[in-house]
């Protein structure tokens, strides 16, 4: 066991598996994890390239350039940086180059805010990478390490990106096991060769112009790499738990087998949500937690089959889009569950925004709403906001 | 019993804003009273200046300011003022930027701004590193300084930001320091009534970052002697050979000329100056 927190775990998994590259610019919280990457290399305990770069712009850039000529290469960013990232981030995807990326999840401006928020990984949503979200410095750590082998299969070869709350993940200490370096060395398999789109003794051009005739076909095969890593994400988790005795999936499920109600997020706040689900159990309720772990590929299938007995699910969401019924979890996960016979009724709700703290009692609140909606004849529900002054 | 007395200076500032966030011994706080020292020498119209920071800590001297002022996206200062001055060519634009802001990050729009000739004056503080985010190396960071992402010693070169300016069409250019009150707040007003893009370079103490990791002391004054020893006057430089100038900061005024300034292509007539 090891005190680290979420950026040093980050960091611990990065030096072990010694990526070709790291590019740094910085960017609060973030930039600890480059700073303790840079230090691991100058002090000659991790054998890697590190590169400081102009902008954000260019970490992303610098990475499609090391990506694309074969070499593995990790960056960490957040916020503004990951926002100006977003054209290349596309790129990156699109070119089935398999970069890692590190994002401490913070809010975007205005006003500046330094404090956790989905909306920087949510804003690229889209993008065509993999998102994988992290509750705590050990799956920080765990999921930096299964990231480049998800990414690195040659039937994905698609970009991930892992995210942890910032500040209250990226900053605060947790007890977590540090796997040793040949097991993770065995674990990552690095003899493996890795994919290059720049070939010498065979030139070709990647990424020139494609009209009307081929580009939706291109498109597609880009989409067969995240669908494909539907099962590679499985099954990594599932190597990774039979190796380290740490399974992990789509999502993880707290107490919802014989669950009425539930609810529904992502990263640190389930911490708060297994809690209160802790103490309502104690008083007969029967209510339990879905905590989402992969957002992209959206696990549809796997969410109807763990929802659809419920009487009613809460998706919180922890971001704000303008103008939406409900946040982006919600959205997926209301369609996801549309066309099924049967189905719970899903009520969106919006948090902590920009760092706005959510308690037990909101959650426990949350719960008793759903319960009181359902026993007096449902209604259409509206979208509510946790913790927001009147 | 002794009167109290104000800075005459504090009318310009946003008291309830205070107190600020400077570090102690930060030449924020130094470079700000210039500014407002040349701005009252010159009685400018205070209600007719508009200033801009990105983001960073020198980006944060605007708040402290009471005149109207943008803040808050990293490197886009000068983007912003171009749209500033096409609309309101009566205004005076002032950006205070960072080193990391305006010619890393930045540095693209540093390259047009000058060239264009914008009627603008950017404050630029140089502390030799990306401050607010913890201290790391910079395009401006001293050769084999540590900073935070360069743990023994940065190896990349750096910028001589003057030089680009004046090669890329900057019509003033000067270079100063914290440790040059006089000359600074002089070159602050001639820049600020200078027509077309000038900008004033001002090496700054950062005591907190660069000062603690690339010079082993916390110490303001210890970095203002840093910079102070570093320095040499453009008159003295000129004197030097190559090698005599190596790792020295150049002061001194490099180019003020007048050329025609840029008020849009289609929207104003262009009218000699
Ligand atoms: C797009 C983007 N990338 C990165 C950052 C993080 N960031 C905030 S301030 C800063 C550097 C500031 O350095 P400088 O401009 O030299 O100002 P100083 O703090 O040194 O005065 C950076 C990189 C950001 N805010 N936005
Ligand atoms: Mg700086």
């Amino acid at each position: 066991m090891e005190a680290l927190d979420g950026n040093s775990a980050i960091a611990e998994a990065i030096k072990q598996i010694e990526p070709d590259v790291v590019v740094s610019y910085p960017q609060s919280p973030s930039i600890l994890i480059l700073e303790a990457i840079a230090l691991f290399i100058a002090n000659g305990e991790m054998d890697s390239e590190f590169l400081n770069v102009e902008s954000d712009y260019s970490a992303m850039s610098t990475c499609i350039g090391v990506a694309s000529s074969g070499g593995r290469v990790f960056t960490a960013t957040a916020s503004q940086g990951l926002a100006l990232m977003h054209e290349a981030l596309f790129i990156a995807s699109s070119l089935r180059l398999p970069i890692v990326i590190g994002v401490t999840n913070r809010t975007l401006a205005a006003p500046i805010n330094f404090n956790a928020d989905h909306s920087d990984s949510m804003a690229q949503r889209d993008s065509g990478w993999i998102q994988i979200f992290s509750e705590n410095s050990q799956e920080a750590y765990d999921n930096i390490i299964q990231a480049f082998k998800i990414a690195e299969n040659k039937d994905v070869r698609t970009p991930v990106m892992v995210g942890i709350d910032s500040v209250v993940t990226s900053n605060l200490c947790e007890n977590i096991h540090i796997q040793k370096n040949e097991e993770i060395l065995e674990f990552e398999n690095k003899s493996n060769p890795t994919y290059s789109v720049l070939d010498i003794e065979n030139p070709k051009t990647v990424g020139s112009l494609c009209a009307s005739d081929y580009f939706f076909e291109h498109k597609m095969n880009q989409n067969n790499g995240i669908e494909n890593s539907r099962k590679v994400i499985k099954n990594v988790g599932k190597e990774f738990g039979d190796r380290f005795n740490r399974y992990y999936g789509y999502f993880e499920t707290y107490e919802l087998e014989d669950a009425e109600y539930a609810v529904i997020l992502m990263s640190s706040s389930a911490g708060t949500a297994k809690k209160a689900v802790d103490e309502m159990r104690k008083r007969g309720e029967k209510v339990g937690l879905l905590k989402l772990r992969v957002f992209r590929p959206f696990p549809y299938k796997e969410l109807r089959e763990s929802l659809s007995n419920l009487k009613s699910i809460a998706v919180l969401d922890r971001v704000l889009t303008p103008g939406t019924y409900g946040g982006p979890l919600f959205i997926e996960t209301m369609a996801a569950l549309y066309n099924l016979d049967k189905r719970p009724l899903v009520y969106p709700y919006i948090y902590g925004l920009g760092g706005r703290d959510i308690t037990l009692k909101h959650i426990e609140n949350i719960f008793d709403d759903m319960k009181m909606a359902f026993d007096n004849g449902k209604g259409i529900p509206e979208i509510k906001y946790i913790n927001l002054r009147e | 019993m002794v009167q109290q007395r104000t800075n005459p200076l504090r009318k310009y500032i946003r008291n309830r804003k205070l107190p600020h966030f400077f570090c102690p011994g930060c030449g924020c706080g130094q470079i700000l009273n210039y500014f407002l020292k040349a701005v009252d020498d010159l009685q400018l119209d205070f209600k007719k200046i508009i200033t801009i920071g990105g983001v960073g800590c020198t980006a944060r001297i605007p708040i402290y300011l009471n005149t109207d002022s943008l803040h808050g996206v990293h490197g886009r200062t000068l983007a912003w003022a171009t749209g500033i001055k096409l609309y309101r060519p009566d205004l005076k634009v002032v950006i205070f930027a960072g080193d990391g802001d305006l010619v890393s990050i930045g540095g693209n729009h540093f390259l047009h701004a000058s060239r264009r000739n914008l009627d603008v004056t950017v404050i630029l503080v140089n502390n030799f590193n990306f401050a607010m985010t913890g201290g790391q190396v910079a395009p401006t960071t001293p050769f084999n300084s540590v900073t935070m992402t360069t743990p023994y010693g940065s190896k990349e070169n750096t910028i001589d930001v003057c030089k680009l300016a004046v090669s890329a069409g900057a019509t003033y250019v000067s270079r100063w320091s914290t440790a040059k009150p006089i000359q600074t707040v002089k070159s602050i007003k001639k820049a600020l009534q200078h027509k077309g893009f000038s900008l004033v370079e001002i090496l700054s103490q950062c005591p907190t970052n660069f000062g603690r990791y690339a010079l082993r002391t916390g110490d303001p004054e210890k970095v203002l002697e840093w910079i102070k020893n570093r320095s040499i006057s453009k008159t003295k430089a000129e004197k030097l050979n190559e090698h005599e100038l190596k790792d020295k900061f150049i002061l001194g005024e490099f180019i003020d000329k007048k050329r025609p300034v840029f008020q849009g292509t289609t929207l104003f007539k262009e009218e000699d100056n």
